[in-house]
């Protein structure tokens, strides 16, 4: 019971933390109808940006602040530079010109920080476990995780429910010639959007940054997951997010978790442990089929094309 | 005017003809990884190939060496090929490197079926011990197995009653874990396989260690993986409840990154920066005095091995190595001062040598630094070299 207890955080805090990447990501999609492959570059320059910061300042919580702003800053940047002149164009031109900027940032990290990676140190106060249940012992920085997911998603739920920026967020969303016509300054509100995106990504990658370190290439494989999670959540959809990186979360730790012991029921130890990370690193595709099967729009999907 | 252009270019074939003939150089392919997060391996790995040239005056039994460094990516598809490149096109005489092992596997079938001789710096796969040995084919690493077996003795002199393994889900983590496995004496509760190389959260496998309540831990997580593995089982609270033994997880690459949390971590090795034969002393000295900031590691010390037996074996045939069985022969003896200390080749080509207990400690300077503690095995040989038909 306690390992249940344990791994059901484990799949609620790597869900939540997809989350953040896949909000982004659906957010830009959804809303600029850009294909942006180059969203896990920003999410390793948070964490790029958070290690540099941390030996700055000294201070881990200084350090995730000004990434944070150092990321909207890129975001920003890039979407004045290049991004800009995406829009309108055809799927395939985004792919080429995201992924060129894939090698751009890259390789601009690889110039200034150097191959071998750096590592972000925790202070001693997130460096341990606490206990959460008589008996269940818990990390402490995974718990400060998912406080911290769980308030930024609420806090974008409002923003996006509840301010004039996320009704024009929404509107652009299912119509964006429609909120342009109105009269509205939709190069702000896409600037704004993507520099959005880009510090959520960013705050992703600074937050994974003291538990897998930080490397040239960190985004790329997890960029891969925040797309199926656009995928079965529904393009442009912050719910669909929310709710497609939990069930990718969960399914992906719990089948970690659980589905070797299954599969030794039917098969030998070692053929079982073989094939189990395997096969269940394959379950999250499956799912992602059997939603594209029963709803090819997503979920929760907004566009009506 | 055309006439006279092949004229020119006839005379100049003819100058160069008999001087090319002369002029053999020693063609040796490298393949390692040279980008991606691992590329540091690579790099190191290149450093001591290099340095051991250096201290071989660039020539070996008096010919000129050309060196044709190639990246596998970590991938064995593209070391695949480079392996067929340095094979076909360049037409080496020696090839070397391969970290990974799925690399060496997926590429051993060319280098022996073209007899180019393959001498292995890193990587182990337990079939190249067993059925797939060769006359062309060595190795101044170990076998996989032989690193966790010396940890599965030492576990068992420090009284490990249970214990939990953790490795990666490809062909040296499936050794590593039957490794240990084969020499501890206490129960194993429970072992978990990772996929590799693109699972770098090990929350799952560690909340299941916690929960199997293991005496201790086995892992073997290479390169950048070791850090992310010490940092999330300090994390996870398990530094100081469950103690953590380890193969290939912590060495001079990954410790600067590792820092405090390798503390007191004991792992299995066969050579240690301290080690103190005259070889081995000018090997680290020379390096750190090449490359200000940078200690060599274990992948490097084997590397730079390989150099000195390609060496050792071209100066014993004095440069012709057209007689392949000659060639075998001479490096079968292993003639040349390894950095390691004295070895000699099993009836498979892979070395017989003494495992040492390597301890984490801060040095004088404050830096962390691998220091031997102790000799765990002396001769240890793989369990595999029965299955090998050579004698």
């Amino acid at each position: 019971m306690t390992l249940f207890i344990e791994q059901s955080l484990n799949g609620l805090q790597f869900g939540l933390l997809l989350f953040l990447l896949a909000a982004g990501l659906t957010l830009v999609f959804g809303i600029m109808d850009l294909v942006n492959l180059a969203h896990g570059s920003l999410y390793m320059l948070g964490a790029y940006f958070a290690a540099t910061f941390a030996i700055w300042t000294g201070s881990f919580v200084l350090a995730a602040v000004m990434s944070l702003f150092a990321t909207l800053l890129v975001g920003m940047l890039v979407e004045v530079i290049a991004m800009r002149r995406l829009y309108g164009r055809d799927h395939l031109d985004h792919v080429l010109a995201t992924f060129g900027l894939i090698l751009f940032f890259d390789e601009s990290v690889r110039l200034i920080w150097g191959p071998e990676g750096m590592s972000l140190p925790l202070p001693s106060w997130l460096n341990r476990s606490v206990e959460i249940l008589p008996g269940v012992q818990y990390s402490a920085y995974r718990l400060a995780i998912i406080v911290v997911t769980l308030s930024v998603a609420v806090s974008l739920y409002l923003l996006v429910m509840r301010t004039r920026i996320g009704m024009l967020i929404r509107a652009g969303a299912s119509n964006r010639e429609m909120v342009g016509a109105l009269g509205v300054n939709i190069k702000l509100l896409y600037t704004l959007v993507f520099g959005l995106g880009a510090a959520l990504a960013g705050l992703a990658g600074l937050m994974q940054a003291p538990i897998l370190t930080v490397q040239i290439g960190m985004g790329e494989n997890i960029l891969i997951l925040a797309f199926v999670i656009t995928v079965i959540g529904g393009i442009g959809s912050i719910r669909g997010a929310l709710v497609g990186a939990l069930f990718v979360g969960f399914i992906d730790t719990m089948g970690r978790a659980f589905f070797p012991d299954l599969l030794r029921m039917v098969l030998s130890p070692t053929a079982a442990s073989t094939a189990a990370p395997a096969l269940s690193s394959m379950l999250i595709y499956l799912l992602m089929a059997i939603v594209l099967i029963a709803k090819p729009e997503g979920l929760f999907s907004t566009s009506q094309r | 005017m055309r006439k006279a252009l092949f004229a020119a270019g006839a005379v100049l074939l003819l100058a160069a003809g008999p001087s090319l003939a002369q002029q053999k150089t020693i063609k040796i392919g490298f393949v390692s990884t040279f980008s991606g997060p691992t590329a540091v391996i690579g790099n190191d790995m290149r450093n001591s190939f290099e340095l051991a040239l250096d201290h071989l005056g660039r020539k070996m039994g008096g010919l000129p060496v050309e060196v044709i460094y190639e990246d596998d990516a970590q991938k064995p598809e593209v070391g695949k090929q480079k392996t067929d490149k340095l094979i076909e096109s360049d037409k080496v005489d020696f090839i070397s490197g391969y970290i990974w092992s799925n690399v060496l596997l997926a590429s051993l079938k060319p280098i022996v079926d073209s007899k180019t001789f393959l001498i292995i710096a890193n990587a182990g796969p337990s079939q190249i011990a067993g059925e797939l040995c060769s006359p062309t084919v060595f190795s101044t690493s170990w076998n996989n197995d032989q690193t966790p077996q010396a940890m599965g003795t030492y576990m068992n002199q420090k009284g490990v009653k249970s214990v939990f393994l953790i490795g990666p889900n490809y062909a040296a983590g499936k050794d590593m874990l039957a490794g240990v496995a084969s020499t501890f004496k206490g129960k194993v509760v429970g072992q978990e396989l990772t996929t590799w190389p693109s699972q770098l959260d090990f929350s799952a496998e560690l909340s299941k260690a916690r929960a199997a309540k293991p005496d201790a831990i086995f892992v073997f997580y290479p390169g950048a993986a070791g850090v992310q593995f010490l940092t999330q089982y300090a994390q996870a609270g398990l530094k100081g409840t469950i103690p953590l033994y380890t193969a290939f997880t912590i060495d001079e690459l990954s410790l600067p990154r590792q820092k405090e949390l390798a503390l007191g971590v004991p792992g299995a090795q066969q050579w240690v920066n301290d080690l103190p034969n005259e070889a081995n002393k000018k090997f680290v000295a020379d390096y750190m005095k090449k490359h200000p900031g940078m200690r060599p590691s274990f992948y490097g010390a084997q590397s730079y091995d390989a150099a000195m037996l390609i060496a050792s074996a071209v100066a014993a045939t004095k440069g012709d190595l057209s007689n392949k069985a000659a060639v075998t022969a001479a490096l079968k003896k292993a003639d040349f001062k390894s950095v390691r200390g004295d070895f000699k080749f099993g009836n498979n080509h892979v070395p017989i040598q003494a495992f040492y207990l390597q301890d984490v400690v801060k040095d004088a300077q404050g830096e962390f630094v691998l220091k031997t503690v102790a000799t765990i095995v002396k001769d240890s040989q793989d369990i595999h070299h029965q299955k090998c038909p050579m004698k």
